[in-house]
């Protein structure tokens, strides 16, 4: 099981990858939009490679909700 | 006996008038940067006076004349349409009247965004069945009638077109230029894409319609490839739906083509056309006879329904 640490690392590293986002900008208390500049659809690439990398199913209307990296966060350990 | 059918020409049509990013700021919140990186979309042409009919009419006049036949030669006219507001008569009989076709089969197909890879799919299995030997198909679209001008989410992203294609029988002992087509639908999720009610605007859920496009159609599309007998790696060109540059580059990550397939990206001077796009961006690669006659091109639709098709055509 990994460690919320660990998840937002990898969060981090899907990031950079689809939306260019420094790594080192993020943490658990930053919002996708407003913080980390990553647009609905660069979102929706989060989301997919996220339940990739972490086995977790994030369904269509459960996107809508994750507004901090803290909530992707708390999404993926609870349902991986 | 027929083997199949070809695609033997092809001709579009756009309205003369072009509206860029800049214009639409004028009357919206939206910007130029906003517009090209979310969507893609640089500048698009708006009908003043023409109708869904006239613009398909005026397609499949290039497409005719291209092809050497002539209109006693078509006995069959289908126009795949998701925003003709005149209902009847259908638009196929419009413009089977206006270019002197007198008594073909006529019929308006809707499956919204697929609908081009529907109608050469449906009029290609009437060729085979022979129930038809000379075929016109159209994909036209008058989408500003449909778009809410003051909706800033949708307004950027529609454009006004035709594009048709002329398709005859071949011989049997012959090549087929058309593959088999690949059709299917996802009804359960339709309710994200909708053009609904009195009166009727194009609303959707953007997120969700990219998502299903970027991560369930490339399989779809192989699978399309497949049937023809060529590698996607074969392909000359991919001519997907012209929705987004994103769901576009999401498809063909996933596709496996080779490094000097052309991929199609017509949206970026006509946005989104509907049916009207796939037909749009193939006559345009063939005018700038960017692709080899004869060269394998796989057509790739989907949108409203949600629904999807696609088949490997060889170049006119």
């Amino acid at each position: 099981m990994a460690t919320r640490e660990e998840i937002t690392s990898g969060l981090g590293e899907i990031l950079e990858e689809v939306a260019g986002v420094n790594p080192d900008d993020v943490a658990e208390g930053k919002s996708f939009t407003d913080d980390l500049d990553v647009d609905s659809l660069s979102m929706v690439e989060v989301v997919v490679a996220a339940e990739e990398k972490f086995g977790v199913k994030i369904p269509d209307n459960e996107v809508q909700n994750l507004k901090t990296v803290g909530d992707a966060v708390t999404y993926i350990e609870a349902n991986a | 006996m027929v083997a199949g059918s070809r695609i033997v020409a092809m001709g579009h049509y756009q309205p003369s008038r072009v509206v860029t990013n800049e214009d639409l700021t004028k009357t919206l919140d939206t910007n130029d940067e906003w517009i090209r990186s979310r969507v893609g979309i640089a500048e698009r042409r708006i009908a003043d006076t023409e109708t869904v009919a006239d613009m398909a009419t005026f397609a499949a006049e290039k497409a005719l004349a291209a092809s050497g036949l002539s209109a006693a030669d078509i006995d069959l006219v289908v126009v795949a349409t998701c925003s003709s507001i005149d209902r009847c008569p259908n638009v196929a009989t419009r413009v089977a009247n206006k270019l002197g076709i007198t008594a073909p089969a006529a019929y308006d197909l809707n499956t919204a965004c697929s609908g081009f890879s529907y109608a050469v799919g449906s009029a290609d299995h009437a060729i085979r069945a022979g129930a038809a030997r000379h075929a016109i198909v159209i994909g036209a679209e008058k989408l500003s009638d449909v778009t809410d001008w003051s909706d800033r989410k949708t307004a950027v992203l529609f454009g006004d077109g035709a594009g048709a294609a002329v398709m005859s029988g071949v011989p049997d002992g012959e090549e087929p230029g058309v593959g088999p087509v690949l059709w299917g639908s996802a009804p359960d999720k339709g309710d994200v894409l909708r053009i609904e009610g009195w009166r009727p605007y194009i609303e959707q859920e953007g997120q969700i319609v990219f998502r299903w496009a970027t991560t369930e159609l490339a399989p779809f599309a192989i699978e399309a490839c497949r049937r023809a007998g060529v590698k996607p790696s074969e392909l000359a060109a991919f001519v997907p739906h012209q929705a987004n540059t994103r769901i576009i580059d999401g498809i063909v990550k996933r596709l496996g083509l080779s490094e000097t397939a052309i991929v199609a990206k017509d949206l970026v001077e006509s946005g989104n056309t509907s049916a009207a796009s796939v037909p749009l961006a193939l006559s345009k690669l063939i005018e700038r006879r960017e692709v080899p006659s004869g060269a394998p091109v796989l057509l790739f639709g989907f949108g409203g329904g949600l629904t999807y098709a696609g088949q490997v055509v060889r170049c006119p």
